[in-house]
């Protein structure tokens, strides 16, 4: 029902109930991602200069954020950010972005 | 598409027909409206996500510039590697993307009990929720010298982007080598912490290039650097040898600007150019709308939500709130809230519940030099208990040192965070 839903909306023709039905995992991880999109923008589309999250491969995203946090792959930032966020949250967020189109 | 799929479809239409707010799909008629006031980092970014997260939600976002210029970065402008232009951005987007209704005017008043608000050239307008980013407002009435209009256009403080950051940079232009560029600071909490010390770095870096004889001298009301200070104090160390000089505890008490003197509690400091950046307070409106609830200077919000607590149906956002320890009034933090701020908002009017669990992060970018950036992080979640945002255990942190790379990065941030509240 949750997926069916959805996709009625992301059809267009019930767009505007897409608040009314998301799940809330789904927007758990909207919203959490939504603290990345300063960065990497909207819904992980971002412009020249940063990584565009969108459509990712989610074990990819959980990956990469495991690494930062170990610090075995090298960054300027990410590993103080990655350390931020509990294995669960990573999850979610993961899974955002790798939806997005 | 398969048949048991379709009859799952057309009985989720039926069941969604007969929510609230879906009856009015075809018409495209709205749940309700919400007012945004100011359209900086926290509010441009509100309006956006309000209607991004609630297509039925009508936003309308009131501002009294016609473009929306970038404090971040700002003191490249005084360096000259950049212009006002490249930190210029139009609101829109916000109306052709997203369909907010952008207006250009100013508003004046707020009538909580009757949720309206006036401008100031247009007729009032009545909202269901109001979200309220003033910015901050400069407090003249502390520094006597420097309360009349005619005196602020002497002694700049360059702390909105704009027409002030430009005329700081004819006067610096203007300045002889061998002059005294003097920058005051006032105690914390102010609006960017770090940009203070950025400036020193970035005017240090015009006039070793131009007036290498000239000094640059930092008067700060804290006990220390407030941000950054290892790294800052290393760059004036290493890029701008003996041209930085750093006084802490130094409070300005007044101005004498025939003179362009900074009175001090215990000396006078003469410069060439003085600029003042003077303490500060939630932008006006804020104080007419009776949200001031600290200190009589920040609005008091509940971080679930951003309402105020002073007023329901009101929200505050940016650096006109009073912060939760340790959070900077930044415009990545002012993104973030209008973040948390428009999920609730958008919930609420739903009728659904409020997210319990936000997370949310700093960064603060600053330039050393033309290319050289440091960055300060920050990851907050919040604290059930203490009900506020608290900063996440091992997480965050600073640059090892200034590189070219995060340079780099400072300028995709911006022109990320730009395009996320605006494109
Ligand atoms: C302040 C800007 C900023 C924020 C906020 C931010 N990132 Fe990043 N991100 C970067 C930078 C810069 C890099 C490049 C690695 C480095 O130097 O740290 C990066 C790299 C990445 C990468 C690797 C992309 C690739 O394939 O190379 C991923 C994945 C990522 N970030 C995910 C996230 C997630 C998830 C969040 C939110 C929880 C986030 N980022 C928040 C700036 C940011």
């Amino acid at each position: 029902m949750k997926k069916i839903a959805s996709a009625i909306c992301v059809s267009g023709v019930l767009a505007f109930c897409a608040g009314a039905v998301q799940a809330a995992d789904d927007v758990g991880g909207r919203n959490l991602a939504a603290a990345c999109a300063a960065c990497h923008g909207t819904n992980g589309h971002a412009v020249p200069g940063m990584a565009a999250m969108a459509g990712m491969d989610k074990t990819y995203i959980v990956k990469v954020m495991q690494e930062f946090k170990t610090g075995k792959r090298p960054a300027t930032l990410m590993h103080q950010i990655a350390k931020g966020y509990s294995d669960d949250q990573i999850a979610l967020i993961a899974d955002y972005y790798s939806k997005q189109k | 598409m398969e048949r048991r799929e379709f009859i799952k479809l057309a009985s989720a239409t039926a069941a969604l027909a007969a929510i609230p707010g879906c009856a009015s799909v075809g018409g495209g008629k709205s749940i309700g409206r919400v007012v945004v006031v100011g359209g900086g980092y926290a509010g441009a970014t509100a309006a956006k996500y309000v209607r991004m997260w609630g297509p039925d939600i009508e936003v309308t976002l009131v501002e009294r510039n016609t473009d929306f210029v970038s404090c971040p970065l700002s003191n490249l402008v005084l360096s000259g590697g950049k212009s006002i232009k490249d930190l210029t951005v139009s609101y829109n987007k916000l109306g052709s993307k997203y369909g907010v209704k952008v207006i250009n005017d100013e508003v004046t008043a707020i009538d909580a009990a009757k949720r309206t608000v006036t401008l100031a050239r247009g007729t009032a307008l009545s909202y269901d929720r109001l979200i309220v980013a003033p910015g901050i407002d400069f407090m003249y009435d502390t520094i006597p010298g420097l309360s009349n209009a005619a005196a602020q256009e002497n002694v700049l403080h360059a702390w909105k982007a704009g027409p002030q950051t430009v005329a700081l940079r004819k006067q610096l232009e203007a300045m002889p080598d061998g002059g005294v560029f003097a920058i005051s600071i006032p105690k914390a909490p102010f609006r960017c912490p770090p940009g203070p010390y950025e400036r020193a770095c970035l005017v240090a870096a015009y006039l070793s290039k131009h007036k290498p004889k000239s000094k640059v001298l930092i008067l700060d009301a804290n006990e220390e650097v407030v941000a950054k200070k290892g790294l800052f104090t290393k760059a004036w160390k290493d890029l701008y040898p003996g041209m930085v000089e750093y006084r802490a505890n130094s409070e300005l008490v007044d101005v004498d600007v025939k003179t362009l003197t900074a009175k001090l509690q215990f000396e006078d400091v003469k410069a060439n150019v003085l600029n003042v950046i003077p303490p500060q307070r939630a932008g006006k409106i804020a104080a007419g709308a009776g949200l001031i609830t600290a200190n009589n200077r920040w609005c008091g919000v509940d971080y679930l939500t951003f309402e105020s607590v002073a007023h329901k149906n009101i929200h505050v956002l940016g650096d006109a709130i009073l912060a939760a320890p340790k959070m900077p009034k930044s415009g990545h933090v002012a993104n973030q809230h209008a973040k948390v701020c428009a999920a609730a908002v958008v919930a609420l009017m739903h009728g659904e519940a409020v997210y319990a669990a936000p997370v949310i992060a700093n960064t603060c970018y600053s330039f050393v030099n033309e290319t050289q950036a440091v960055h300060v992080s920050a990851i907050y979640k919040y604290d059930t208990a203490g009900k506020t945002m608290a900063s996440v255990p091992d997480s965050g942190g600073l640059s090892s040192a200034a590189t070219d790379i995060e340079g780099m990065y400072a300028e995709g941030w911006a022109q990320n965070i730009w395009a996320d509240m605006l494109g």
